[in-house]
């Protein structure tokens, strides 16, 4: 038995650690971007402090809550999983999902304002306003882009782990997917804490 | 090491964490409504940091995990701030 318990808790600990491995690469991936930005912020710090303050603080602030919010039902989840109670588990992962949904929805809304506005990479528009906002409006639609698909991504997952907590998969005595997941989640989230105050409040 | 694996995190800690996490996103709100230039930076940065340090922390267990995961995730970024003070004191001095 106690045999059989060792060999299960190191399955569980290669699995994290494999996940781990993935987000220290998407950590780099997202780092990189964020050396980009800081370089052309220092070469243009005028059309950067411009066009930064056209972004809604209000609408950046909500979403920042919701992926906070998120982030804590997600974590939760675990906690009523390792509980054994399914049932509740299941409810805040439900809640996580709507949570980014919320946040999509948001930013489905923020874009649309833009591109309605004729401001989008390659526009003409945004092209006349010189290399600085072309640059930081890039980086904006790419960087905030990106973690929409990790957002998407993290959603799928959810919704697979959900309905292995469903059909009993992953259970109170096996749970390291849930927690895999979790892990993502959090990434998403981390990742957002630093794009808020670059792209909305450092104006 | 049972008690590493199946440590159990109260809902309580999870909440008390977000409403710290909320506070901060409030206050690096007010706080860039009222500085201007550099300090406003450091400032919005700062609290990002200590932000995301309660996510790795808390949310994502690094706190009653491996300690091994806490020393990837700190190797990597200080590669990324190593990275980042590197290029700009490039651009800066040059």
């Amino acid at each position: 038995m106690s045999v059989s318990v060792q060999l299960h808790h190191e399955e569980d600990l290669i699995s994290k650690t494999g996940m781990w491995l993935f987000l220290l690469t998407e950590m780099l991936l997202f780092g990189g971007l964020f050396v980009v930005y800081s370089v052309y912020r220092y070469i243009n710090t005028d059309a950067f402090h411009l066009a930064a303050s056209e972004l809604s603080v209000v609408t950046g602030t909500i979403n920042t809550a919701i992926l906070l919010i998120s982030s804590s039902t997600i974590a939760m989840s675990i906690t009523a999983l390792q509980k054994n109670n399914k049932k509740l588990s299941l409810i805040l992962l439900g809640i996580t999902i709507l949570l980014g949904l919320a946040f999509l929805v948001n930013k489905y809304f923020e874009w649309g304002h833009h591109i309605k506005e004729g401001i989008y990479p390659g526009s003409q528009i945004l092209a006349m306003r010189g290399q600085g906002d072309v640059l930081f409006y890039g980086l904006y639609f790419f960087m905030t882009g990106l973690h929409a698909l990790h957002i998407i991504v993290g959603l799928a997952f959810i919704i697979i782990i959900g309905s292995f907590i469903l059909k009993g998969k992953v259970n109170s005595g096996n749970y390291v997917l849930l927690e895999n997941s979790g892990l993502y989640w959090h990434l998403v989230d981390l990742i957002w804490i630093f794009l808020f105050p670059l792209f909305y409040l450092i104006t | 090491m049972e008690s590493e694996k199946n440590h159990i995190v109260p809902y309580r800690t999870f909440l008390i964490v977000l409403a710290i996490l909320i506070v901060l996103t409030l206050v690096s709100v007010f706080v860039t409504n009222i500085y201007l230039g550099a300090l406003t930076v450091f400032i919005a940065l700062l609290i990002a940091t200590i932000k995301s340090t309660f996510v790795l922390r808390v949310f994502m267990h690094l706190k009653f995990d491996n300690k091994m995961f806490t020393v990837l995730v700190a190797g990597v970024a200080i590669l990324l701030a190593l990275v980042i003070i590197i290029t700009l004191s490039d651009y800066i001095f040059r």
